[in-house]
């Protein structure tokens, strides 16, 4: 029973739940049927809330209430959801999420300024509660002045915690003395009185000397919190029956505490007014209440009112409460069913068996090596076995840190539109492929780039409505927000329909910056990659969104730490695609062992296409053309002894690993194909950052280190040979 | 553990070492006994060096044992550990014996 534990459950649930009700409300303005999408915004602000009151955390309770009262008339029809409501209820979901924050911090009270923030939104939704008029909704206006009421009349004037303890009658014989519990309790705050209820004392001859029968009723002054004085009971919540009312509690709790006890109401009542708890008058107005109540029921209905009906009839606890209690059991238990279902798992523990499996495949490789040289047939079937199964504990754990795309994605729905709006644009954004998988730590590193990309295109590439009338297109403008795997990449796409890249405007930019040089051959795709350098912007306006030159280096930079490449589509007039290609992992990876010379190099398998031999033919014309022809295709090549400069003379027979990325494809010498290999990804040192061709490095079974091939990279740089060789003599080559 | 000298009508029982879980089993016939035929009880507290919630509801029980009978019990010369337990739980009341705060 760790409470620290839980609140973070409930800040993570919160969190989810806050994102429900944003989809929600983005998606309730385009339903004809709204019914369902306000029930569940309703249902997660509910869950907020009353998760809340648990934690004692009666800010976020407080404002949390108003706009689920709000979202109750929405739903049973009495108030219509406009664009206005959205916004204002959109404003609030931010407040309630400040105000998790805020709590997820460890703050049991809200600072002013969210105080104002609530203040000012409570105010608004106000407006809402109130500006109804009463013939609709007869019952409203009542629930709202119950409500003033509540706060005041419902409430005991007692500003300290009130303490019930009954203790489990084994309690002594494991070891827990309830006065123990008193002296930590009193080391928290000051016990101003105390009653020791010795009630439940049986007859001498029935009275087992070793259980324990006393209870206590405390009146507690204390600065600390719930959760402390909670901590203080921790080891006996068990078969103890213990009840902490705060400061000023609602007269509810103390009578329903009262009904929990199994001593009599009235000599417990009395027991509360001498700890000084209750005032006689509270304790007489509760109760004979509940006296009244009972007496008129039993005319008509044998059943005695619930204690609740009472309360309520006698506008001492508005309804919702009431009801909001009740719900809060029936979640509890709806919680628990999920959470049977879905385990959550601290991020850092999987990172831990991540990397013990990676130490697990390197073992593993280590092993069949020596079972290989000592050639012992079973221990080598053994191994394998071994191997295969290592295999799988790989992919399993490395599926656990995979998510769906789609949470990252919807993020933006609100993004687009906040900013379509600021922007005086109509842009609607299309979502496929969310169910795309991909590992938790690049969604997580995917975000801000994406949110660059998304905001630029909005900015830049879409055009005003009149100017896309203009030229034809429909007024509203559509963002694409796309995810798909693709040889063992995943790839990200963000689209427009807007203006494209104007081609000679960069190019003009990008000379009048000393980017590059006038003169200079430039392919298309190079132009296009001249925006994502430093200080490029082609905005003629600089808006408070983009243009100011900032961002799409960045955005770059962001992706390339990923292991990632960014590629562009643009039809001038019709519109842009930015394609971000990611490795799927960023950890342990398949690879393909090759060797050269004495090194050994991996390069990813997914990336290998296939392996020829490389011809006699071939290696005779190697000396002058650097591509070979592959099935009458034309295909550029690499010798990786000449790229790491290996000592010693090529072999007699030499391999071409065909490699491919993208679209497209290069062929890399090696001396040697040596197979398969689970290759753990080992970061390489600062120092050899910046060499290109080289993505990190890996141990090997042996032992040895092998470095493992950076495939775009080495795609790229056959692909610029063979534009430098078209290219005129002058020309320089830009990477 | 447990000396029980009779007094007339009434009996003095003096108590020694501690009122706890570990004691309580034995001294619970050993309190009671005395109440059978004494109306008037004197609880001599001075020796109990320690105390817990057993032995504090041992002493709870005799009291309305006591009562129970139409006699009396009297808890008299507490020991620190005695009084200190009793403050802590607000049953000074309860037994309704003056304490006697050492200076």
């Amino acid at each position: 029973m760790n409470l620290d534990q839980a609140l973070k459950t409930y800040i993570e649930e919160s969190r989810e739940l806050l994102q429900e009700i944003e989809d929600g409300l983005l998606r309730v303005e385009q339903e004809a049927d709204t019914a369902d999408t306000v029930n569940a915004i309703f249902r997660a602000a509910h869950t907020i809330k009353g998760s809340a009151g648990l934690f004692g955390l009666d800010y976020l309770v407080a404002f949390t209430h108003g706009v689920e009262s709000v979202l109750d008339r929405v739903r049973d029809g009495s108030l219509g959801i406009d664009a206005e409501l959205v916004a204002l209820m959109l404003e609030c979901r931010d407040h309630i999420s400040a105000l998790v924050e805020h709590a997820a911090e460890g703050a049991m009270t809200a600072t002013p300024e969210l105080d104002a923030g609530g203040q000012t939104l409570t105010t608004r939704l106000n407006v809402y509660l109130g500006k109804q008029p009463p013939a609709t909704t007869p019952a409203a206006p009542e629930a709202v002045e119950a409500r003033v009421e509540a706060s005041g009349g419902g409430r005991v004037g007692c500003d300290c915690w009130h303490i019930s303890l009954r203790f489990g009658r084994e309690s002594l014989r494991n070891g827990m003395d309830p006065l123990s519990f008193l002296r930590y309790l009193a080391t928290l705050g000051d016990i101003v009185s105390i009653e020791t209820l010795t009630d439940a004392l049986p007859a001498a001859a029935d009275m087992d000397p070793e259980q324990c029968y006393l209870g206590y009723e405390i009146k507690f002054r204390s600065d600390a919190d719930k959760a402390t004085i909670e901590g203080v009971f921790e080891f006996a919540l068990e078969d103890s029956q213990i009840h902490i009312l705060p400061p000023r509690g609602r007269v509810a709790d103390y009578l329903d505490m009262i009904k929990a006890l199994p001593e009599d109401d009235l000599r417990l009542g009395e027991i509360l007014c001498r700890v000084g708890s209750l005032t006689e008058h509270e304790l007489q107005e509760a109760l004979g209440a509940q006296a009244a109540g009972a007496q008129a029921e039993q005319g008509e209905a044998t059943e005695p009112a619930p204690i609740g009906d009472i309360l309520v009839g006698a506008g001492m606890v508005q309804p919702e409460l009431v009801d909001a209690a009740l719900d809060k059991q029936k979640q509890t238990r709806e919680h628990r069913a999920q959470e049977s279902r879905v385990v959550r798992v601290d991020a850092d523990k999987l990172d831990r068996l991540i990397n013990l499996v990676g130490e697990l495949v390197i073992a593993g490789a280590s092993t069949n090596l020596i079972a290989q040289r000592a050639g012992m047939a079973d221990l080598l079937e053994a191994t394998s076995t071994l191997s295969r199964l290592v295999e799988e504990v790989r992919d399993s754990a490395l599926t656990l840190r995979m998510v769906q795309i789609g949470a990252t994605f919807s993020r933006f729905q609100r993004v687009v539109r906040d900013v379509s709006r600021e922007l005086g644009k109509e842009i609607q954004l299309v979502i496929t492929g969310a169910e795309t998988e991909l590992d938790k730590t690049v969604v997580e590193k995917i975000g801000d780039p994406l949110m660059h990309l998304v905001r630029n295109s909005m900015d830049h590439g879409i055009e005003a409505p009149d100017a896309r009338v203009a030229r034809g297109k429909p007024a509203q403008g559509t963002l694409r927000l796309n995810a798909y795997h693709d040889s063992g990449s995943i790839v990200i796409e963000v689209g427009d329909d807007g203006g494209g890249l104007n081609r000679q405007r960069i190019l003009d930019k990008a000379i009048e910056r000393g980017i590059v040089q006038a003169g200079q051959n430039l392919s298309d795709q190079e132009i296009c990659q001249l925006i994502f350098e430093p200080g490029f912007s082609t905005a003629a306006a600089v808006t408070n969104l983009s243009g100011r030159g900032v961002g799409m280096d960045v955005v770059r930079k962001n992706i390339e730490a990923l292991r990632g490449t960014i590629e562009i589509d643009s039809v001038e007039g019709q519109g842009t695609t930015i394609r971000i290609r990611l490795p799927l992992t960023l950890a342990i990876i398949d690879g393909f062992l090759v060797g050269i010379g004495g090194s050994s190099f991996v390069i990813p398998l997914e990336a290998v296409a296939e392996c020829v031999e490389l011809s006699e033919a071939d290696r005779a014309a190697s000396r002058d053309r650097h591509y070979l022809n592959l099935r009458g295709e034309v295909l550029p090549f690499l010798r990786l002894r000449e790229v790491f400069d290996v000592d010693g003379l090529p072999p007699r027979r030499e391999n071409v690993v065909v490699v491919q990325y993208g679209k497209q494809r290069a062929g890399l010498v090696v001396d040697e194909l040596m197979g398969e290999f689970q290759t753990v990804i080992k970061p390489l040192g600062r120092l050899f950052g910046h060499i290109r061709g080289i993505g990190g490095s890996t141990i090997l079974g042996s032992g040895e280190v092998a470095l493992i091939l950076d495939v775009p990279s080495l795609v790229q740089r056959t692909s610029e040979r063979e534009g430098r060789a078209l290219a005129p003599p002058h020309a320089l080559s830009v990477q | 553990m447990v000396n029980v000298e009779r007094k007339g009508d009434g009996c003095a029982v003096r108590i020694e070492g501690e009122m706890t879980i570990y004691t309580a089993a034995d001294l619970k016939p050993a309190l009671l006994a005395p109440l059978a035929d004494c109306r008037e009880l004197e609880l001599d507290l001075a020796q109990v060096a320690e105390i817990d919630t057993a032995g504090l509801q041992l002493l709870a029980l005799a009291k309305l044992e006591a009562a129970r009978a139409g006699g009396d019990l009297r808890l008299i010369n507490h020991s620190d550990a005695v009084r200190d337990v009793l403050d802590l739980c607000g049953m000074v009341g309860f037994f309704g014996d003056p304490v006697v705060i050492p200076s």
